[in-house]
């Protein structure tokens, strides 16, 4: 119904003919001009918010990332491509990034290997179903902040509930607060206990959602588990495991409050660093805002090329 | 694309106790045809239960540590039950520092900003789904394309803005840099594509006018989506954490999120009693919800799932 948006001019001329007298109500004949303005109206407030605070941003950062600005400095002195030869010059570059390709990487992969697992097993009459299913959603609407301060104490090296469980296994207990390997293994952890719900439902949802002629049909064919599961589940699957995909990756890239919470991007200066915790740490407690300006340009650059790439690949049609 | 439309309407059918019955008994058949041994039965109980222990234990755990005396937290082995139980922690988060400052900003932070989002929204989404004019195409490109732009980039840029407004520190610095609509935008004019045409065009032959169109008929046809769109805006603005961070240096400001972070910053490591008290208070009002709510906010929550 919404297609003939071609023709306009010729629309409008049609309609403001000759009035007749048992028209149409007076409304529809007003032109064209009326409607264009309601809808610049209504789409204004939004489209202004998301041009001054979204898209001029994404844009200034790109200039702020060519000078040498401090938050609060008054000007910004460009410095053309320095800011970006230090960043791949720096040290602490490569740390950045394999951390957050490690905390990346393992939270998309573990969440969402693990909701479908879940969601297979639990995609059968089995009693308490809808209660587990809420109590592993439950832990996503809570807020990062909260989660992070809970989960600090749960792996309190001398006091917490890690250690209490470790203990009474005899097994010693690692040193989550100072050793930067455990600290990122902490808050990956937190992060993916946090949104493991999250894939889940969505997979159990499409899984309840998919066809059952072709289970029998495998069925009937006498298809291994291992074969129905690659040959007939996961394809059926793939809408949503494209989606979920770019979802949890791109929301697993930008986490900023687990990490505010329990590590500040520590121990050792930059044992749980990753490319957002860089941008906040070097813009506004360094104070090098083109500086942090630059890695926020990087990081903005990797998810568009990441995107792509998955865009890229879940388009190929299957053979 | 086309089938994942039903799961996530099947998500919130479940529990509907009238149709209960005849669903089970459905399904029950359905699933004795396909393969399904007692294996996987059994593998599923198990699956369950470790799943719920791991969601639910540390929950527990911290609930108990908020109950307890200081001396019974800074123990080993850990006690399990607080004993005695108090609620001093409770008391002591809720005086000592300015607990109901940042429940009240949290509130208005979170009411405000989701009224102006749901309002925006719905009208963008009107707009760009039964108003005809040129250039829609681009514009719904424009309100889209915005979700792949994550905040974390445009907060330095944003920062100076707002601080030269003299806005730091204020509700208005707050609120307004958050209240573009993208994806509620995108929710909405799915949902308003989806009503069938002939209702509209009779209504529009009676008649109504744009406006009365949006109130009368296709708002009272879209209340499941406009609700599951409402809850997962007041969910995500409660938790917002990373731009009122940077905008609230005190409670003149700060939401629960931050304010937890302050108390963090002053108790942390040495007293987590009231550190704790003041997560369980924090976690509360949106698990209480959610556990209302639930159904539609399983549905706001993966309703992105539906077109992707």
């Amino acid at each position: 119904m919404q297609s003939t948006t071609s023709g306009t001019g010729l629309a409008v001329g049609e309609r403001s003919g000759p009035p007749e007298p048992v028209g149409p109500p007076p409304r529809r004949s007003s032109g064209r001009t009326w409607e264009w303005s309601l809808a610049g109206l209504l789409l204004a407030p939004n489209l202004i918010l998301l041009i001054v605070f979204t898209y001029r941003p994404l844009l200034d950062n790109i200039r702020l990332s060519f000078t040498d600005w401090n938050i609060s400095a008054p000007v910004a002195n460009p410095v053309g491509f320095s800011n970006y030869i230090e960043w791949f010059g720096r040290e602490d570059t490569r740390k950045v990034l394999s951390n957050t390709l490690i905390f990346t990487v393992a939270t998309v992969g573990i969440s969402m290997g693990l909701g479908l697992a879940l969601a297979m097993l639990l995609d059968q009459r089995l009693r308490g179903r809808n209660i587990v299913r809420s109590v592993v959603f439950a832990p996503f609407v809570i807020s990062g902040a909260a989660v992070g301060v809970a989960f600090q104490f749960v792996f309190d090296p001398s006091f917490g509930l890690v250690r209490d469980l470790l203990t009474r296994i005899g097994v010693a207990v690692p040193d989550f607060y100072q050793r930067p390997g455990w600290a990122l293994f902490m808050v990956t952890f937190t992060y993916i206990w946090k949104t493991l719900g999250y894939s889940f439902v969505i997979y159990l949802a499409a899984l309840q959602g998919r066809r059952a002629d072709l289970d029998e049909a495998a069925e009937i064919d006498g298809a291994s588990p291992w074969a129905h599961f690659r040959k007939v589940l996961l394809p059926q699957l793939r809408p949503t495991t494209f989606f979920l995909s770019i979802t949890v990756l791109l929301s697993s890239v930008q986490v900023f409050d687990i990490i505010n919470v329990m590590t500040r991007g520590g121990p050792v200066g930059n044992g749980t660093m990753t490319l957002v915790y860089q941008v906040y740490r070097e813009t506004f407690v360094n104070l090098r805002a083109g500086y942090g300006a630059t890695v926020a340009t990087v990081m903005f650059l990797i998810l568009l090329v990441v995107t792509i790439v998955q865009v890229r690949v879940m388009d190929r049609p299957q053979t | 694309m086309s089938t994942t439309a039903t799961p996530v309407g099947s998500v919130d059918e479940a529990p509907e106790p009238s149709r209960r019955r005849g669903r089970r008994r459905l399904a029950h058949g359905a699933e004795a045809a396909s393969h399904r041994s007692p294996a996987m039965t059994v593998a599923g109980y198990v699956g369950m239960l470790l799943v719920v222990l791991v969601v639910a234990v540390p929950l527990f755990w911290i609930v108990v540590t908020s109950l307890k005396h200081r001396q019974d937290i800074y123990v080993q082995p850990a006690q399990w039950l607080p004993d005695p139980a108090t609620t001093n922690n409770y008391h002591d988060v809720t005086t000592r520092i300015p607990f109901l400052r940042y429940l009240r900003n949290s509130v208005i932070i979170t009411v405000v900003l989701s009224l102006t989002k749901i309002v925006l929204g719905v009208l963008s989404a009107y707009a760009l789904s039964l108003l005809r004019f040129p250039g829609r195409g681009v514009v719904f490109v424009v309100v889209i394309a915005a979700l792949m732009v994550p905040n974390q980039i445009t907060v330095i840029s944003n920062y100076a803005l707002v601080a030269q407004l003299g806005w730091r520190n204020t509700f208005q610095g707050i609120i307004i840099p958050l209240a573009g609509v993208a994806f509620g935008t995108f929710l909405m004019r799915n949902q308003f594509l989806s009503l069938p045409t002939e209702i509209i065009e009779a209504a529009r032959l009676d008649g109504a006018g744009p406006l009365k169109l949006l109130w009368r008929v296709v708002l009272p046809m879209s209340w499941p989506t406009l609700v599951a769109f409402s809850l997962i805006t007041v969910v995500n603005e409660w938790n917002e954490y990373l731009w009122p961070f940077l905008m609230s240096d005190d409670e003149r400001t700060a939401p629960l999120p931050v304010g937890l972070t302050l108390l963090q910053n002053n108790d942390g490591v040495t007293n987590w009693g009231p550190v704790m008290a003041g997560t369980v208070l924090a976690m509360l009002p949106v698990l209480v919800l959610f556990l209302v709510l639930q159904r539609q906010m399983i549905k706001g929550l993966t309703a992105g799932a539906v077109k992707s």
